[in-house]
């Protein structure tokens, strides 16, 4: 946040007026979000949260955005490689593919995957065969969340790993590291930044994950019921509720994007 | 210096952008509400069970009155009735319960008088065609492994499939322990009644505690609820008070109470509000 010293100092005019020509967007953006901590008091979030429905919403979201988390970043990171290092046939229609899940709707996202994987779909019904449940259970949840939020990481790892100079890979290649080595040693480091903050964004939109799961997985406290469906719910019934939820999500969101800021700043220095 | 101008204005045109979003958005609802009053437009706000026989009544209405175009807002119940107590310009309100009425009328967008049920629904159970559960009666609910699937207990639906269950529990038939084992077999709590009908139709729900106007229009099996437990829905409509078309309003009412309108619901799984003929439709008086 620090002025460079050797820029001219401006006159206090053109100042003032970046100020006024933001103000509306600004205070348009700011005003929900007070309002949203104003309804609220500590002292009402601190007793909603004991409440066994709030309590048991927020321990289904961590539990499920966390594991869509992990599944992302275990089978997202070879994709993303693959997308950043290599070149191969159907490459730009796959990288279309991967951002379709974040422009769907996610209500959209929520049908395609009861087709697929609900019990008559067209996957669903041999995994049932096979022994694996997954209707209305958490596995429901974490598939609708990793289907809408992967993207995020996919996209922020093959920009990290695309960013990592050739000539770095191609020098530790010819000092005899195989390719294994050469990712693990130089590429992975060198974009880890990228990594992480991708992880964080594809936590934060699983975390807030709504349409997709109340479609795929069902509303069932304690189960499957994540914060953003309580709020939904808790909308109609307890306004009170949904507030507190609110908060919480509203807290946590805007910690998750500290943390990126604060990862990419600090790489960038 | 021309780049720099550049900046500018792109800087200007972005941070006008929400202000043109804001006019806009309010010269379009403008001529929302035009279009709406216009020479016969009627907007009646009906609960998501009416979906199915309101279209057909609507279509019914507009062959009586061939200059009137009848528009839905179908919802859950709680939803419109939080909609018209925000605001929202309509002509008629019709509920799948009487609290929300009841809220509708407090916040003094309709006259109490004015309120009349119209028809009644009753539960049943929905099962998937080929109903892979092999259910057969009411009791098979509490088999273990059994996947039930309700409304959520914010819909009316959902309250009124515990109330069944709650009553159950006092059916000498079916077990004091009926209400337990089968809240142990729910899945899901949905967030509409229509959803519910639809994970039971896909097959993903074994069985689904549904309205019977919902189970009549679907493709799927049912066990009936007896009379004694099972929770007679109401269903109160009112036109607006302050309805644009206020005439219509009331024509539209007087339409679905008339014989033909009470037929109409019957055909659809509803149970027609008594007293046939109380009320006569009026077309004449409705000709604007």
């Amino acid at each position: 946040m620090s002025r460079s010293p050797h820029r001219p100092r401006r006159t206090l005019e053109p100042r003032n007026r970046w100020w006024l020509l933001s103000l509306p967007l600004l205070l348009f953006l700011a005003l929900p979000l007070a309002a949203l901590i104003l309804r609220s008091s500590p002292r009402q979030v601190w007793l909603n949260v004991q409440q066994p429905a709030v309590y048991q919403a927020i321990v289904v979201s961590l539990r499920t955005s966390v594991a869509a988390t992990g599944v992302t970043v275990l089978l997202g990171t070879p994709a993303a490689y693959l997308m950043a290092r290599r070149s191969f046939r159907g490459k730009r229609a796959l990288d279309t593919l991967l951002d379709l899940p974040t422009v769907l709707p996610p209500a959209v996202s929520g049908v395609a995957l009861l087709m697929a994987f609900g019990r008559r779909g067209i996957a669903g019904g041999a995994l049932e065969a096979a022994g694996v449940d997954i209707a209305f259970t958490q596995v429901a949840v974490v598939l609708a969340q990793t289907f809408v939020a992967s993207p995020f990481y996919l996209r922020s790892a093959i920009l990290g790993f695309a960013a990592v100079e050739p000539e770095l890979a191609q020098s530790a290649a010819l000092d005899g590291a195989g390719e294994w080595a050469v990712f693990r040693h130089v590429i992975l480091p060198l974009s880890r930044s990228a990594l992480l903050s991708g992880a964080m964004m594809t936590w934060a939109r699983a975390l807030g994950e709504f349409g997709a799961t109340i479609i795929f997985a069902g509303n069932f406290p304690g189960r499957t019921q994540t914060m953003p469906l309580a709020i939904y719910l808790g909308f109609e019934l307890e306004l009170d509720v949904a507030l507190t939820l609110s908060v919480i999500l509203l807290a946590l969101s805007f910690l998750v994007l500290i943390g990126v800021r604060g990862l990419l700043g600090r790489e960038g220095e | 210096m021309t780049r720099q101008r550049t900046i500018w204005l792109v800087l200007i045109l972005l941070l006008l952008l929400p202000l043109f979003f804001i006019v806009g958005g309010a010269l379009l609802a403008g001529d929302g509400r035009n279009g709406r009053s216009g020479e016969g437009a009627l907007t009646v706000f009906a609960a998501a069970s009416l979906s199915d026989a309101f279209e057909a009544m609507g279509r019914q209405f507009e062959a009586a009155h061939p200059d009137v175009r009848v528009t839905f807002n179908f919802a859950g119940s709680q939803q419109l009735a939080q909609q018209l107590a925000q605001g929202a310009p309509g002509d008629v309100f019709a509920s799948a319960n009487v609290q929300q009425m009841a809220a509708v009328v407090e916040s003094g967008r309709i006259e109490a008088d004015a309120v009349e049920t119209f028809a009644y629904n009753r539960l049943v159970v929905a099962l998937p065609p080929d109903n892979p559960a092999g259910l057969s009666r009411l009791s098979d609910l509490t088999r273990p492994g059994v996947r039930l699937a309700l409304a959520d207990e914010a819909v009316p639906a959902g309250r009124y499939a515990l109330t069944f269950l709650e009553r159950a529990a006092e059916a000498p038939e079916l077990g004091a322990d009926f209400e337990e084992r089968a809240l142990a077999n729910v899945v899901s709590y949905e967030q509409n009644v229509r959803t519910v009908l639809t994970k039971v139709a896909l097959g993903e729900a074994d069985a689904g505690i549904v309205y019977a106007s919902d189970a009549a229009a679907a493709e799927v099996e049912t066990i009936e609820i007896p009379e004694g437990l099972n929770p007679r829905a109401s269903y109160p409509m009112a036109p607006l008070e302050d309805a644009e078309r206020p005439a219509l309003a009331e024509a539209f009412v007087n339409f679905v109470l008339s014989d033909r309108g009470q037929q109409t619901m019957a055909e659809f799984g509803f149970i027609p509000a008594g007293a046939p003929g109380a009320r006569e439709a009026a077309p004449e008086e409705a000709s604007p």
